[in-house]
């Protein structure tokens, strides 16, 4: 019921929002609200942060207490955020240049303090809102307005990478995959600790358009037909996986939580002398 | 109680400040000479229930207590030269988002990593000009340990008042040294809160300037769902593409301090009353500027002393007065000359100035003040 989700957590007046016709980030938006509707959580206390980019408008639309802040930096804002104020349920949403390239110390960082924070990244492969330069997730010899030759730089895949930082809940989906998207963030905003969701976005203006991938419905028919979810792909032989990628629950564990951790600190030395 | 008197440093007196006036919160990564108020707030905050974090980096430092400031916790962090460059892009966010923060410099030699350990002013004009685009700028400049106490409660009222980030302007003299000092008593200071809301959330506009050209804050948490952004914004705090707005905003926000510098301006005026000549003088090097204006008073040369305690914005109205009077403000400062550009703009048609710089990381001393004053005179 997607005008229910709409008229429940969208600022009405502020849409029809700025997103290309065909992009993937509105699919992926309005997944994270019916995670939140799900959870029943109390907007009054929902906090959305994002830096700058396409996927970083996102909060604008939403009926929060939304935080546009700078590019790269929005988890820092968000640790802040959370350590202040724990009760608060604290989401950031990002690109990929936005939180791998100039916010990627604060990722892992935030993935190793394990601070309750759910995090979902729009993964198109591109930076969208400076118009297609290549992005440290974009694969090897895809081209963007910065690598007219091919991009010779090796992608991260965002999901390893916050595993091996210390993110206690990791998971990919992808804009064909809405659903996912909204049981992973589900489970993520319920996991007591630092989560991140990949979320693979399509970009038909830019990442689409320099790569001859089709329009947006190429692109999201490709998305259907190479994630494989991990519980599949077990069966399945290194031959079928040629070509596809991964989608669903990689990561769920328990850790002990930052501001947690925190208030014992205080609970042990509060009210002894300044 | 008795009132404290310990011997103390700068920067432990910036923490006892910044207590005083109610942090609650700190975000910051390490650097000589401004590591104390860090180490001394991870001490202390826990024990009053308040929190500290040690970011990945400086950046992190002051988005982390811009962050923490939207909760309405009263927030700080402090640095030094190379993390005060980091800093620069989310000074400038706190000042268009309108969210109160202290940023504190302990200032150090530079150029880069310059000389960690040696003093400098070389940070001044950077305080001013350092993030881009017009902005806001509040800097306050302290000269001893206990004018560090007094100058970090001020930073933080001022930061709530006018809902803008407020920079403390130390040096490594004033950050490391120690002083015998007497802390007022809770009940003696004066302690501003952000002006909160009273309407309804649904009537709440964000960015709607009251009469003094600052709009009230609401907690994140409270109700009060509202957007922030440092995109150009309109009184919802949403972007807006209005030249009109942009235009409105961005005078607004320099207005807020420009038309309530009565409020925020202090200066030190010593001998000044017969004065040929005035040392124009900051931070640190104030206080060899106060010997070297005792020994020349002694010798019977009038010397009196101006010491702006607000930087920026600076306390030009008065200090053209003064000019008007004196043969000539002598302007020494551990930096190439950086305020006393402001010095000639202000005073040049008035009076003559001299320049008295050092930049070899050693401070400045009363015989070289008094020497280039004897030079000039
Ligand atoms: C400090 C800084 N550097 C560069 C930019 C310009 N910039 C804005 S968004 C962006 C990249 C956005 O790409 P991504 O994070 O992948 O998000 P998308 O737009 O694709 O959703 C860049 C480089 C900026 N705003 N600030
Ligand atoms: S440029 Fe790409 S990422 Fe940005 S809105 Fe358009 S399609 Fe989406």
């Amino acid at each position: 019921m997607p005008s229910q989700l709409v008229e429940k957590y969208f600022r009405a007046d502020k849409l029809p929002q700025i997103w290309c016709p065909g992009c993937g980030h509105g699919i992926i938006t309005r997944a994270i609200t019916a995670a939140i509707d799900d959870l029943g959580l109390d907007p009054d206390k929902v906090c959305v942060v994002s830096g700058i980019g396409c996927s970083s408008r996102a909060p604008g639309y939403l009926d929060f207490n939304t935080l546009h802040t700078t590019h790269g930096r929005a988890l820092a804002f968000a640790t802040g955020i959370k350590l202040a104020n724990p009760e608060l349920k604290v989401i950031v949403v990002m690109g990929d240049g936005d939180s791998t390239a100039i916010g990627g110390n604060h990722f892992i960082h935030a993935c190793r303090r394990n601070i309750d924070i759910t995090t979902i990244i729009y993964n198109n492969n591109i930076y969208g809102m400076t118009g297609g330069q290549y992005s440290p997730t974009t694969p090897r010899l895809e081209k963007g307005t910065t690598a007219p030759y091919g991009n010779i730089d090796k992608p991260f895949d965002v999901c390893n990478l916050a595993a091996a930082a210390g993110a206690t809940y990791v998971g990919r989906s992808t804009s064909y995959h809405a659903n996912l998207i909204t049981q992973l963030v589900r489970n993520g905003i319920k996991n007591e600790g630092f989560s991140l969701i990949e979320a693979i976005s399509d970009c038909p203006t830019y990442y689409g358009r320099k790569n001859k991938k089709g329009g947006p419905v190429e692109m999201i028919q490709w998305q259907k037909e190479h994630a494989v979810n991990v519980t599949a792909a077990s069966k399945m032989t290194p031959e079928q996986l040629e070509g596809k990628f991964l989608i669903g629950e990689f990561k769920n564990t328990t850790e002990p939580e930052y501001t947690k951790e925190y208030q014992k600190i205080i609970d042990r030395v509060k009210g002894s002398d300044v | 109680m008795s009132k404290k008197v310990k011997l103390m440093q700068g920067n432990e007196a910036c923490v006892e400040g910044a207590i005083a006036a109610g942090m609650r919160f700190y975000a910051g990564y390490p650097i000589t000479p401004s590591t104390e108020i860090a180490e001394l707030s991870a001490e202390k905050l826990p024990k009053l229930g308040g929190k500290f974090i040690q970011m990945e980096d400086e950046i992190g430092g002051i988005a982390a207590a811009i962050g923490a400031s939207l909760t309405g916790a009263k927030t700080m962090t402090a640095t030094s030269g190379p993390g005060f460059s980091l800093k620069q892009e989310n000074i400038g966010y706190a000042a268009i988002a309108e969210i109160p923060v202290v940023i504190v410099d302990v200032q150090r030699s530079g150029p880069s990593t310059g000389q960690p350990t040696s003093p400098s002013q070389g940070d001044m004009m950077q305080a001013k000009w350092g993030t881009h685009g017009d902005h806001p700028v509040i800097a306050l400049c302290p000269s001893s340990v206990r004018e560090t106490f007094d100058l970090t409660v001020k930073a933080f009222n001022l930061a709530e008042k006018y809902r803008t980030p407020v920079l403390l302007m130390m040096d490594e003299v004033i950050g490391h040294m120690r002083e015998k000092v007497e802390l007022p008593e809770a009940s003696e200071l004066e302690i501003v809160d952000r002006n909160r809301p009273s309407c309804a959330p649904e009537d709440y506009l964000p960015y709607k300037a009251e009469e003094n050209l600052v709009p009230p804050m609401a907690d994140f948490g409270t109700g009060y769902r509202y957007h922030v952004t440092g995109l150009v914004h309109d009184e919802t705090g949403f972007p807006s593409n209005s030249t009109e707005i942009a235009d409105q905003l961005v005078r607004r926000l320099v207005n807020k301090v420009e038309l309530n510098k009565e409020d925020i301006i202090s200066w030190e005026e010593e001998n000044t009353e017969d004065a040929d000549v005035i040392i124009f003088t900051y931070g640190c090097v104030a206080r060899a500027a106060r010997t070297a204006m005792k020994t020349l008073r002694e010798k019977g040369v009038k010397v009196g002393m101006f010491r702006p305690i607000t930087v920026w914005p600076f306390p030009e109205e008065r200090l053209a007065e003064l000019s008007k009077k004196v043969k000539t403000i002598v302007v020494p400062e551990m930096n190439l000359g950086q305020m006393v550009l402001e010095v000639e703009r202000v005073s040049g048609k008035y009076t003559k100035i001299e320049r008295l710089n050092k930049v070899d990381s050693q401070i400045i001393y009363p015989e070289e003040i008094i020497a280039k004053i004897e030079e000039v005179l």
